[in-house]
């Protein structure tokens, strides 16, 4: 292993982070905050409590994952695509290092990153409502099972992409509505039976709703499938990865 | 001395069908400055690339230091320095940050006391903490060949390194080259400077259209250019070189019109005057003369042509 290589990989794209970290903290504290005032207080307001948790509370797990998955896919998506779209993958490439260490320091990065946030928001959610956390342990381990797996999937998207469009095109088209859709500011059981189905196939819905868990010991689903289905999500982007590797696909003509 | 780079039968088709190498074979020793010439497209970025491990190739073998750089990249790469033809750096980064990046990607713990030497080399020194966006041309390439050196390579690639470059800047290129060769630093240089060349180089390499089709000794080339041909046309034609002029070393040529006379221009005594009385009282009229000197540059035209 190429240790030196992981760390200044890591080392770079964080000293990136810190660079803008002002325009990295705001826009997602400040959407927290919005949401907080339009769903918390304008919805919170009809809807007193869900599952015997209060609105404003049952929505802040959710909140977490919107951005913690939002950070995770654009960082590592961006961190691995701005050296390609300017040219100095060539360094990268022509180093001692294989594909490994080159993903470890990239989606590391991009999942601390997202980490950072996630608990920025948290610690701002504890100022609107009161939070209990039943399960600290399991909601690190949730943290930062989802922070990897969807620095990876990020990754995966900045390989692929070819262009800037490409880059936004699957956070805003697909992640963004999987989130919201998955359950973040509603129990699925509010549903209609029809798309209670449905909404079992979108993956988020086992994150949001183990990480739900976490907090308030309450779930949508047995949290024993939530962590199933992460670890079975990452197994598949690792695999990608792996196939990237071994092909050079996008990378080496 | 052993190949310090040792290319056998390169081949590299990209994906589109076109042929960038064919069939290269190349040793390049230890501590010698190479210089490979060649038009655009010859395929000189491509076989730098190969050898780098940015671009595969699809027959052949290259060993870098004796390890291949398929199965054994880590240690082949780890001996390379790169410093690619365009200019390709991170812009928002300061020169210190971009370099010191470069050095942990090779492998090596932190150095700031080599960094420094580095940079002051190129003149970066004091640009240490401006960004690179904010650099002109010609600094932005040193501070690519700064990333090169920054892991204290064996191996030094330049492809057109002085490319967009102003005369003085050139000059203290060619003064680090040489330094570094000094130091025991293998150079490769592409270039389209014919004199870069000869002013650089130990060794020459033609390449044109992905064949290497010349790596030649650049003294043993530039002795060829130091001679020149003089051919004498004759008013009647000869079938053999006569006994009286036997020690000129003539040949005969155009079926017999002209002889020819190759000499050396650096030589004292060209033998011109006596060949030309010895003529005379051979009884041999002459009709026109004509010389033709032989220069690096017609020696690379004349192998593109006959390559065309
Ligand atoms: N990715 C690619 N796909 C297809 N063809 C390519 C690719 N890269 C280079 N080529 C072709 O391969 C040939 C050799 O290119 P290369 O860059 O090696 O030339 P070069 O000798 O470095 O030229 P120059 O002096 O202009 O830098 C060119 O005809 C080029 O068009
Ligand atoms: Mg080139």
């Amino acid at each position: 292993m190429n240790w030196q290589a992981i760390r200044a990989i890591y080392v770079f794209e964080m000293a990136r982070t810190f660079r803008t970290i002002a325009q990295s903290i705001v826009s997602p504290v400040l959407s927290t905050v919005l949401y907080f005032v339009v769903f918390g207080a304008a919805i919170g307001g009809r809807i007193e409590s869900v599952e015997g948790i209060s609105y404003g509370a049952f929505i802040v797990p959710g909140l977490i994952m919107l951005t913690l998955l939002q950070q995770a896919v654009t960082n590592a998506s961006f961190g691995i695509y701005f050296p390609k779209f300017i040219g100095t993958i060539y360094e990268l490439l022509s180093a001692p290092m294989s594909f490994v260490e080159i993903v470890i320091g990239y989606v590391g990065a991009a999942a601390t990153k997202a980490l950072m946030i996630a608990l920025i928001i948290l610690a701002t959610s504890t100022l609107f409502v009161d939070l209990q956390i039943l399960h600290p342990v399991w909601m690190v381990t949730f943290l930062v099972l989802t922070a990897v797996s969807f620095a990876l999937l990020g990754f995966i998207i900045g390989i692929w992409a070819g262009n800037f469009e490409q880059l936004q095109l699957i956070p805003l088209l697909i992640i963004t509505p999987l989130v919201f859709l998955g359950g973040s500011f509603y129990s699925v059981s509010m549903l209609p039976p029809a798309w209670q189905t449905i909404t079992h196939f979108n993956p988020v819905l086992y994150l949001i709703s183990g990480f739900r868990w976490s907090f308030f010991g309450v779930a949508d689903v047995p949290v024993g499938i939530s962590i199933a289905a992460i670890t079975v999500f990452l197994a598949l982007c690792l695999t990608v990865i792996w196939l990237i590797f071994r092909t050079g696909w996008r990378l080496r003509q | 001395m052993p190949a310090i780079i040792s290319v056998r039968n390169l081949g590299k088709t990209y994906a589109n069908g076109f042929t960038a190498l064919d069939d290269v074979s190349l040793d390049i020793e230890e501590g010698e400055i190479l210089a490979l010439l060649g038009p655009n497209g010859a395929g000189k970025t491509t076989l730098i690339s190969v050898i780098c491990g940015l671009v595969q190739p699809t027959a052949g073998t290259v060993t870098v230091g004796g390890h291949d750089i398929r199965s054994e990249y880590r240690a082949a790469r780890a001996l390379i320095g790169l410093v690619p033809q365009e200019i390709t750096i991170e812009p928002f980064e300061k020169v210190i940050a971009t370099t010191r990046f470069s050095r942990g990607l090779f492998g090596k713990a932190p150095d700031e006391a080599h960094l420094e030497q580095v940079l002051r080399a190129l003149s970066l020194w004091d640009k240490k903490d401006t960004r690179n966006r904010e650099l002109s041309g010609g600094m932005k390439r040193r501070v690519l060949i700064a990333k090169a050196l920054s892991h204290e390579p064996r191996i030094l690639f330049l492809d057109e390194p002085t490319a967009g470059v102003d005369v003085n800047l050139r000059k203290d290129m060619w003064a680090l080259v040489r330094r570094l060769r000094d130091d025991g630093v293998t150079i490769i240089l592409t270039t389209h400077y014919i004199e870069e060349a000869e002013q650089m180089a130990d060794r020459i390499g033609v390449i044109d259209k992905g064949r290497l089709l010349l790596v030649e000794d650049k003294d043993r080339l530039m002795r060829k250019l130091g001679r020149k041909r003089l051919v004498i046309e004759l008013q009647a034609p000869l079938t053999s070189v006569p006994d009286a002029l036997a020690r000129y070393n003539l040949t005969v040529e155009r079926d017999g019109h002209a002889l020819a006379y190759d000499y050396d221009t650096q030589a004292d005594r060209t033998g011109i005057a006596h060949l030309l009385s010895d003529l005379a009282q051979a009884g041999l009229s002459v009709r026109d003369l004509e010389t033709t000197e032989s220069s690096l540059e017609q020696v690379f035209l004349s192998l593109v042509e006959e390559n065309a």
